[in-house]
């Protein structure tokens, strides 16, 4: 250590490797740096996934299609659970379209470090450029499935169903990005907590199933208001999203101000504790992973 | 202003042997119990070092230890030493994949690792694609990426395939693809390991070729990890040579090859034990001699590849109604096993046995090779496993060729091959 204060006097250093820095030091100048490289994980995993399969694309509208027919047959006619008036196949589209855009940004983070230690143990960029390029590769998948489901209001809207188109559509994008934050950042936790011990990663599929069934995807919130089981949907931060998501669409749903107040500041908790938790495990998670 | 780009300090760098699991989690609520009381973390004592063949009595083990060197401006540093030495931990902390568990490295400059060429690649993407992911990677903007393109592809020669998916290339076009992203980065620092091991004999030149420009033109600072001595000497200025994860010697490089070799080889050409209680071994055998004797007519001129070498054992069998065969492995220098023979099996009696294994004149390659000996029972189960006995240093033989490069390959054999 005496060498460092004769050494330390007007140099400059680009960059100090240290065992420990400071746990709040985010390096979010070194992401802007990388912006291109999010770019083009984004592209790649767009593109890669449906190199030598027939239908590309289109399997973004398959699956959901597909979805929103099971619903329809199980919680429609089998189970014949209300949709708040609104036309069922809009309903469970709407819900379906928002629910897998939550669950993929999650299921997907959650293995960046598992996925990506063959690259991560080779070369260095930020690595939250993977987590944010998935959030972002997904967004597209996410537009994809909503320009279905407006051809499909389109449609009843023709055949006399009313459709109206309200200011409130404005406020659509600002739910993407809080389902987004939500998604990203509870699978940055669970990326980094999975990388010494793999536990979590085994949990997390399992309870992402669940999760839908506490959220009002295939329900609407109001069918559950006069049972006991309304506290555990109202717990969850996705109920506020989803049903002002849908009041969104079709001016029909149970969403208060305060709620949506709730699902934001929660969306806000869980992206700082998971870019702090994120940033203190990529630095030497290669020795664990 | 000085020059120094690259100034590392007491860096030193632990890692946890075994697997993770329940027992880990007990390790780490005890080193959080020690944190909590301002206590040191029990796990972190300096002490034990990285000797790879005898086994430690911790879980810990430190792969580095408190290394320090600078490295000027424009400089090509060599890093040499045995496999397991610590260079690819050193490289893995100067390239930020993973954080150093004490001291610091203060770096100036870009830094790019070529630690293993390809990083990224996605055998579903097209070469074009590819270039500019692999780019972008390894620290490229794309504006830079369209600039170098079509260079990249050039110094690659795959123009026909840029269209065409990776997964679909030859082994050697995907390499000399992802190599040739990798060569034309600008960092400031360059960092390069053992990737000359793969490709032709004339990519493997190019290569050489523009790691050679990049330090004289360019003014770049290169770190360059590599058991090929031949290279080292042709490209480095100064050579740091490391030793169970210290710094054994750093300066100029003919004089810490010489001594690396000379430590690597000569010290053990040889191993006596007059004395069964200290020989090596075990209750069921004992070594007594392992030696390596050149057929040489003049003792003192060096073994060429057109020598032949004895090697010659003697060992104490303690056990009986056993049949007994020895085995004997050939490494070169970074531990790629060049042959493995082993004698007939035979009833031995106790007491003293010898054996001989005659490698003829014009088989083995030029290079650095190290003798493991095995004692085996019955044909399955070993008595007594010698690693790395002995060594010797094969080298060319001037006289004999008009060539003087490095001929590529393990053996270089003599074989009845005619031309008409």
């Amino acid at each position: 250590m005496r060498d460092s204060v004769v050494n330390n006097t007007h140099e400059h250093w680009d960059i100090v490797l240290e065992p420990k820095t400071s746990f709040f030091r985010l390096n979010l100048k070194d992401v802007w740096q990388y912006r291109d490289l999010m770019w083009l994980f984004v592209r790649r995993d767009f593109v890669a996934q449906y190199k030598q399969t027939i239908l590309g694309p289109l399997w973004h509208v398959i699956q959901p299609l597909l979805t929103t027919l099971v619903f329809l047959f199980l919680f429609g006619s089998v189970a014949k659970i209300g949709t708040d008036e609104i036309e069922p196949i809009l309903f469970y589209m709407s819900g379906i379209a928002i629910w897998n855009y939550f669950a993929a940004c999650l299921t997907n983070t959650s293995t960046t470090f598992v996925t990506n230690a063959s690259i991560f143990g080779k070369v260095y960029f930020p690595r939250l450029v993977i987590p944010l390029s998935i959030v972002i590769s997904n967004i597209i998948r996410f537009g994809i499935q909503f320009g279905l489901l407006l051809i499909f209001m389109i449609w009843y809207a023709f055949k006399g169903v009313p459709i109206v188109i309200t200011y409130y559509w404005l406020f659509i994008p600002v739910l993407v990005i809080l389902m987004a934050g939500i998604g990203f950042g509870l699978g940055v936790i669970i990326s980094s907590l999975t990388t010494k011990y793999r536990d979590m990663a085994l949990l997390l599929t399992f309870a992402v199933q669940l999760g839908m069934y506490v959220t009002p995807i295939a329900y609407p919130f109001s069918f559950l208001e006069t049972t006991k089981y309304q506290w555990l949907v109202g717990i969850n931060p996705l109920s506020p999203i989803v049903e002002a998501f849908r009041y969104c669409l079709f001016s029909r749903a149970t969403v208060s101000m305060s709620a949506l107040l709730y699902s934001f500041i929660f969306m806000i908790v869980v992206v700082v504790t998971g870019m702090l938790i994120f940033n203190k495990v990529e630095k030497d998670f290669m020795d664990t992973v | 202003m000085s020059d120094i780009v690259i100034e590392v300090n007491h860096l030193s760098k632990q890692y946890r042997l075994g697997q993770i699991g329940t027992g880990s989690m007990a390790h780490d609520i005890n080193r959080w119990w020690y944190r909590v009381r301002g206590k040191e973390d029990p796990y972190m004592k300096i002490g034990e070092e990285n000797e790879r063949t005898t086994k430690g009595n911790s879980e810990y083990v430190w792969a580095l230890q408190e290394v320090d060197f600078k490295v000027e401006h424009g400089k090509v540093l060599g890093i040499i030493g045995r496999n397991g030495a610590g260079k690819s931990t050193l490289l893995k902390i100067l390239s930020r994949t993973t954080a150093p568990t004490k001291g610091n490295v203060k770096i100036k400059g870009r830094v790019a690792s070529l630690l293993e060429v390809g990083t990224g690649f996605h055998p579903e993407l097209t070469g074009r694609e590819n270039i500019f992911l692999n780019g972008a990677i390894l620290g490229m903007t794309k504006n830079e990426i369209k600039h170098k393109f079509d260079d990249i592809v050039s110094f690659a020669g795959v123009e026909r395939y840029v269209d065409t998916p990776v997964k679909r290339y030859s082994s050697g076009m995907y390499v000399r693809l992802a190599f040739s992203v990798a060569a034309h980065l600008e960092p400031e620092i360059l960092i390069v390991d053992e990737v000359l091991a793969v490709g032709d004999a004339e990519f493997q030149k190019k290569c050489l070729g523009k790691m050679k420009d990049v330090s004289s033109n360019d003014g770049r600072t290169i770190l360059f990890v590599s058991h090929n001595m031949t290279a080292i000497k042709n490209l480095c200025d100064s050579v740091l040579y490391m030793r169970n994860g210290r710094v054994a010697e750093m300066g100029p490089t003919n004089q810490v090859i010489n001594n690396y070799l000379s430590h690597y080889v000569n010290s053990s050409l040889r191993q006596v034990f007059e004395d069964p209680t200290e020989a090596p071994g075990n209750e069921l055998v004992k070594v007594k001699r392992i030696e390596v004797c050149p057929r040489l007519d003049n003792e003192l001129s060096p073994i060429t590849v057109n020598t032949q070498v004895d090697i010659e054992f003697e060992f104490w069998n303690y056990i009986e109604n056993k049949t007994i065969n020895l085995s004997l492995h050939l490494y070169t220098i970074a531990q790629e096993c060049v042959f493995n023979v082993g004698t007939p099996a035979l009833k031995l009696s106790k007491g003293l046995h010898k054996g001989i294994c005659r490698i003829p004149a014009n088989l083995l390659n030029d290079g650095i090779y190290s003798v493991s000996m095995m004692v085996v029972a019955d044909r399955s189960s070993v008595m007594y496993h010698y690693e790395h006995a002995v060594s010797f240093e094969v080298q060319e033989n001037r006289d004999a060729s008009g060539w003087h490069g490095k001929w590529p390959g393990f053996v270089r054999p003599m074989l009845d091959f005619t031309l008409e």
